[in-house]
């Protein structure tokens, strides 16, 4: 077995590395903007209008009720059904594997994130809201100033729960002949039939990714809550952790 | 845009199977769920580094990494443990009965895609299941158990009796969003040729040419698989939570 990963890690390092390269890439496109998207969604979502409640809340139950695989195969595959699609100026993005996967990854997690903001939205502090509706902020002001910021505080942890799920769910562009990391696995294993070999160094570079990234996280979180540290070391008798 | 040509009989045949991948998988979680908390809250150092490895590893690699892994890699081990049973690499190692009766005379056997997915399913969400069962048992009040072995009760009584009614209530709402992720989660089983709804959805895609009905269908029904779970959940909830007070 050892020899066998000596062999592969000799022979196709480079194949490898751009598998890497395609996952981070990815990861990073899918995250931002679907985290992008999650916001106008999450505000819609705690709207007091029930009807513009309705249209977030049917998006997230659908994204999150399915399988990504299947959201997926649908843009993939599915959009060529029609001849409307087929003609417009879109299809040559629309029949590219790399933007249908980016475009399901996006729509996906933008629903879940969007749910977790909801939750932090709602937590929010009420006097906090209230004293700057008091001092006579408007409604995009407060979002700007109080509700986001102190939303990203509240969701960080969940947040960070949800990247580390996009990154797994990367491997899945795999099934619509991307050439990230896991598809570059399953091609080594193709050519050299050491399944357990392939796999296993895939696997070995996701968790050196989370760990990285869980580090990244750590700091964040730290930063997002440097207020409550500063309160803790001025107070004349500050009481351990 | 929404007629499936008459196909709908093999849609719902891949359904059967996703109902039976689920039920066949449940055991397995759970106790792969159960032996990692346990481990994790154990008083030994070595159970608790080998949970941690467990979650740890398996909640940090893709699922479909996993699945591959266990289909590909495990026909090998298995083949391999058969080919030294019945060959015995030369040596007589009185094992060679054993091998026929459990691989034949060839020694091969082949790994089904569905038990490759129960245990893929398993080994993943189990590890989930750790997190969630460790939560649980942390939650049962410490008092309970004070007062159970102040009444002389042994460890297993008081596992049976205080610990164990308890770790279901409060591992059912983790448990119930686990669910939820593991119907979903099924999906996956179709890379590796599980004739479930993804894949019958790919047959009918293919055969039809009608890619998007088939795939709206698939999704339609894993909606519906997901709903009725969630009613599931939600009324053992109630269930188990009757005569608590709630603030």
């Amino acid at each position: 077995m050892y020899d066998r990963f000596v062999y592969i890690l000799d022979k196709y390092p480079h194949w490898i590395w751009d598998g890497f390269l395609l996952t981070m890439e990815l990861l990073v496109v899918s995250v931002i903007a679907g985290t992008l998207v999650a916001i106008p969604i999450a505000i819609a979502r705690v709207s007091p209008n029930p009807l513009i409640r309705a249209v977030p809340f049917g998006y997230i139950y659908v994204l999150r009720g399915t399988p990504l695989l299947a959201q997926l195969f649908l843009i993939y595959y599915g959009l060529g059904q029609f001849e409307a699609v087929r003609e417009s100026f879109l299809w040559p993005v629309l029949r590219s594997a790399y933007w249908c996967s980016i475009l399901a990854f996006v729509l996906n997690t933008s629903a879940y994130v969007a749910e977790i903001m909801r939750g932090g939205i709602q937590n929010v502090p009420r006097g906090e809201i209230e004293a700057a509706r008091a001092c006579g902020m408007s409604e995009f002001t407060l979002y700007r100033r109080i509700i986001l910021p102190r939303m990203w505080q509240i969701i960080w942890p969940a947040y960070t729960n949800d990247v580390i799920f996009t990154l797994k769910a990367t491997a899945l562009a795999s099934t619509v002949t991307m050439m990230e990391l896991t598809g570059v696995a399953r091609k080594i294993v193709a050519r050299t039939a050491a399944p357990y070999e392939a796999f296993i160094t895939a696997a070995i570079v996701y968790l050196l990714v989370v760990w990285v990234l869980t580090f990244g996280f750590k700091g964040v979180e730290r930063w997002l809550r440097r207020s409550e540290r500063r309160r803790e070391a001025s107070k004349p008798h500050a009481k351990p952790a | 845009m929404f007629d499936l040509q008459g196909r709908e009989w093999q849609m719902l045949e891949g359904a059967g199977v996703t109902v039976q991948l689920l039920l066949a998988t449940l055991p397995f979680l759970v106790a792969f769920g159960l032996i990692g908390a346990l481990a994790k809250l154990s008083a030994y150092r070595v159970f608790r580094g080998l949970g941690e490895a467990y979650t740890t590893i398996i909640r940090g690699i893709p699922e479909l990494v996993i699945i591959l892994l266990i289909y590909f890699g495990g026909t090998i081990a298995i083949n391999a443990l058969g080919y030294f049973l019945v060959e015995g690499g030369g040596v007589d190692w009185g094992l060679k009965g054993l091998g026929v009766f459990l691989y034949g005379e060839d020694a091969r056997i082949d790994i089904s895609p569905f038990w490759a997915g129960v245990m893929a399913l398993s080994l993943v969400h189990g590890a989930f299941a750790t997190e969630v069962f460790r939560a649980a048992f942390l939650a049962v009040p410490h008092g309970e158990v004070e007062a159970a072995q102040a009444c002389g009760m042994s460890t297993w009584q008081i596992f049976h009796r205080i610990r164990l009614p308890q770790v279901w209530r409060f591992a059912l709402p983790g448990i119930g969003n686990l669910f939820q992720v593991l119907i979903k989660d099924t999906a996956l089983i179709s890379v590796v040729g599980l004739e479930e709804i993804m894949r019958k959805a790919q047959v009918g895609a293919g055969a039809e040419k009608l890619p998007f009905t088939f795939y709206l269908a698939a999704m339609a029904m894993f909606l519906v698989l997901t709903t009725v779970a969630l009613v599931v959940f939600s009324y053992l909830e109630r269930r188990a939570a009757r005569g608590v007070r709630r603030a």
